[in-house]
């Protein structure tokens, strides 16, 4: 459900698809920024994590998206929404160790599988929605001022 | 240095077993197919976090000697069958790469 | 230990940071899965050991705050991504030593491990949930 604490600060990043020399940049910003805000180290990594994970699934496997930070009073969240092609089974891909990496996405570090799990391990709430055909929106929330282990 | 020797001195989970008698020439640690194809040599323990299919029929390829997962990193059903089928040894370990190479590089250059 | 002790032991040179020399590093992380890397615990200043060179791998070492990447196999990353790095002012180090033999001599150098957080595949759980 949609928190309606007040508004930080709200950045869009656009990301392109298969841009492997950009890939990782909207991480390093978000990161920045959260730093900047005087966010806990804790907080950043976690966050900056997300992210990463987030943005290299929309570059490898997606037609092109954005990954979009808010930052509100109580929480930081992260949003990842692509425009295609749509998650077919969200359970199955959300497995651990299950992965569709094509052989050069292996080739280039990425595609052990554990991207969407590593999200979620690093999130306070996740949750993801796919649409064949449409695209995938991924939301992960971190709660400030909550204990995390 | 004898492949099961080393098994059991640094206590790997033995996955698949085909052929423990082979002699270790050296390690070879990395997770890209292409360099493992450019530069692995016949022998070879091949220490890699990469678990799919492919890495099955690499490790053949090249002739190791057997190939370690690190850090509990258990491969699925199917890649175990895979390499049973193939006569690939195939180990786990629970430290992590750094510290199976590092242990394993004691034993073979003392 | 200290970058400069590592770069001797495994006869690397530094690309940039060598203004760094004195840096210490107490643990490394070797690996060329750049998602293993992310996976990694929430240790600060460790050496990430890495064949891999792209533009990738010093974002990730920024946002895990890493405190130094060494190449192996003679790689070398493109000048973008060195010039990106000294921005960032992680150290970057090279050597010609394959990692197998990297990782060997610093861990008989007395190099530690970096922990690396427990996740659910690591018993092959598949219902295993955050703990």
């Amino acid at each position: 459900m949609p928190s309606r604490t007040p508004l930080v600060l709200r950045r869009i990043y656009p990301v392109a698809p298969r841009d492997l020399e950009q890939a990782g940049t909207v991480s390093t910003e978000v990161r920045r920024e959260l730093l900047a805000l005087g966010m806990s180290p804790d907080v950043v990594r976690r966050a900056s994590v997300i992210c990463f994970e987030g943005e290299m699934n929309i570059v490898l496997y997606s037609q092109g998206g954005r990954v979009i930070l808010l930052v509100k009073e109580d929480r930081v969240e992260l949003l990842f929404s692509d425009d295609g092609p749509g998650i077919a089974d969200i359970e199955l891909v959300s497995q651990p160790g299950y992965s569709t990496a094509p052989d050069w996405a292996r080739e280039l570090g990425f595609g052990a599988g554990l991207g969407i799990n590593n999200m979620e391990q690093n999130s306070d709430l996740f949750e993801i929605r796919s649409r064949v055909g449409e695209g995938t929106v991924v939301r992960a929330t971190i709660l400030l001022g909550v204990p995390f282990f | 240095m004898e492949l099961a020797k080393i098994v059991a001195d640094l206590g790997w989970e033995t996955l698949v077993g085909a052929d423990l008698t082979r002699d270790v020439r050296d390690g070879y640690c990395s997770d890209l197919l292409s360099d493992v194809l450019a530069h692995a040599q016949a022998g070879d323990l091949w220490i890699t976090h990469q678990r799919h299919l492919n890495v099955v029929a690499v490790g053949k390829l090249r002739d190791v000697a057997g190939i370690v997962f690190p850090r509990g990193l258990r491969p699925t059903p199917d890649v175990i069958a895979r390499a049973a089928q193939e006569r690939v040894n195939l180990f786990l370990s629970a430290d992590p790469a750094f510290v199976v190479a590092g242990k394993l590089y004691r034993v073979l250059h003392p | 230990m200290k970058l400069r002790e590592i770069a001797e032991l495994v006869e690397a040179n530094f690309i940039t940071g060598a203004d760094q020399a004195e840096r210490e590093v107490s643990r490394a992380f070797a690996a060329d899965l750049l998602s293993d890397v992310l996976a990694m615990v929430q240790e600060e200043g460790v050496l990430l050991i890495t064949g891999m060179t792209t533009p990738q791998v010093v974002r990730v070492a920024e946002v895990m705050n890493m405190g130094a990447v060494l190449f192996v196999r003679g790689k070398l990353p493109a000048a973008a991504t060195v010039e990106y790095a000294m921005g960032t002012g992680i150290p970057l180090l090279a050597t010609r030593r394959i990692m197998f033999e990297t990782c060997g001599i610093l861990y008989k150098a007395g190099l530690h491990a970096a922990q690396r957080k427990q996740m659910p595949l690591d018993h092959a759980l598949p219902d295993a949930t955050r703990s």
